[in-house]
């Protein structure tokens, strides 16, 4: 998910040339107050008129509780938006508070449903209430850590290893998977430091991540190679899925392949490695049906 | 209408300047005027006219602005230049 500020014509005309999975145009922090309404209009001109193929397009607005939020809200959703972005979220009531808004205009335009919501967890109080934002609206696809505000929170800094930022890491992935949503990690922003950034990425896609927030074009690459299954771990997962299926016709649901047992955890890591093999483009969706 | 500005002169975008006229009156400075001046003066007045706003004298600066940028900022000066917003409060 690339985030790309509101209030830059340019980038945003040419940003999904670079091709993130996602791309974030942001209302919230990147633009000052004096800029909000003319930031509100172009992500709002922009959604209608740019064709974005398949690029997922969110937009981060500001928080309900200013005066901009609610403003952004109808200018994105009436500009189609897939997935509002909810900045500082702490409490389960705000995504009600948000959902309600969207239901608004959405009723006015008649598009009820269709936009969906990620929750940003940027401080303390939200990691703690963590599963229950993720679970507050059935339009909530994924909730995703700000470690810069949520460092801040804590009375700490941001440091290379990211230790500071441990506990919210498991937090949000936990939370997420038992609600069954997505998860997504922070942005890292240095970008002179390209070996540290592709530490982090290894480090949250181990942590079970779905995704990196990156803030320029050049992190897409480092991200995809990460998060890409090796040619070794496709053919493992093939050979897993392959014996399962024998198994499975012979009426067992355990295996073993080249001496090691193989269950339905087995088989649900396997599926895994080749549903992110498709979604990054190395093996054919076709090939696996 | 007070006289009110929107976008700036970076590359892509479009700096759009409203102010007090008698009917609708845009001068227009672009690199591209010669192939592009007669859609992008037509996309202004549109957009003013979409507005609401029959009488205004508009300056605008080009750098490459997309037919929505330009949108965009002209709205965006309109409403600072009138005081009514686009959208609900």
């Amino acid at each position: 998910m690339m985030f790309v500020p509101g209030n830059n014509p340019g980038m945003m005309a040419d940003a999904h040339i670079y091709g993130p999975d996602s791309i974030m145009l942001d209302l919230e922090d990147s633009v000052t107050m004096a800029e909000k309404d003319a930031a509100r209009l172009l992500v709002h001109n922009a959604l209608k008129s740019i064709d974005y193929g398949t690029t997922e397009m969110v937009v981060r607005i500001n928080p309900l509780n200013t005066p901009y939020g609610k403003k952004d809200v109808e200018a994105v959703v009436k500009a189609g938006v897939d997935v509002i972005r909810m900045p500082k979220t702490e409490t389960a009531d705000e995504v009600r508070e948000l959902e309600a808004e969207i239901l608004k205009v959405e009723t006015e335009i008649g598009r009820v449903g269709e936009t969906k919501i990620m929750a940003a967890i940027e401080s303390a109080l939200g990691v703690v209430n963590a599963y229950a934002i993720a679970t507050a609206s059935k339009r909530m696809m994924g909730i995703a850590l700000g470690a810069e505000d949520y460092s801040a929170n804590l009375k700490t800094n941001r440091t290379p290893g990211g230790a500071e930022l441990l506990l919210a890491r498991e937090q949000i992935v936990v939370a997420a998977r038992a609600a069954g949503i997505a998860c997504f990690d922070t942005v890292y922003s240095n970008l002179d430091d390209m070996e540290t950034f592709r530490k982090e990425v290894e480090l949250i896609k181990t942590l079970g991540f779905d995704g990196k927030s990156i803030i320029n074009p050049r992190q897409i690459e480092v991200v995809n190679s990460v998060f890409t299954p090796t040619e070794k771990e496709i053919t493992k997962a093939r050979a897993v899925v392959a014996a399962i299926k024998e198994a499975q016709a012979k009426g067992s649901g355990v295996i073993s392949l080249n001496g090691k047992m193989v269950d339905r955890p087995v088989v649900l890591r396997a599926e895994r490695t080749i549903a992110l093999a498709v979604a990054a483009g190395v093996i054919d969706k076709e090939e696996v049906q | 209408m007070k006289n009110s500005i929107a976008g700036t002169l970076e590359s892509g975008d479009i700096m759009v300047t409203i102010g007090p006229g008698e009917g609708l009156q845009v001068d227009l400075q672009s690199s591209v005027a010669a192939q592009f001046g007669r859609q992008i003066k037509a996309v202004i007045i549109q957009t003013l006219e979409g507005l609401g706003v029959k009488d205004a004298h508009v300056q605008a600066v080009d750098k490459g602005a997309l037919d929505c940028t330009i949108r965009a900022r002209v709205t965006a000066a309109a409403v600072r230049a009138t005081g009514k917003d686009v959208w609900k409060d």
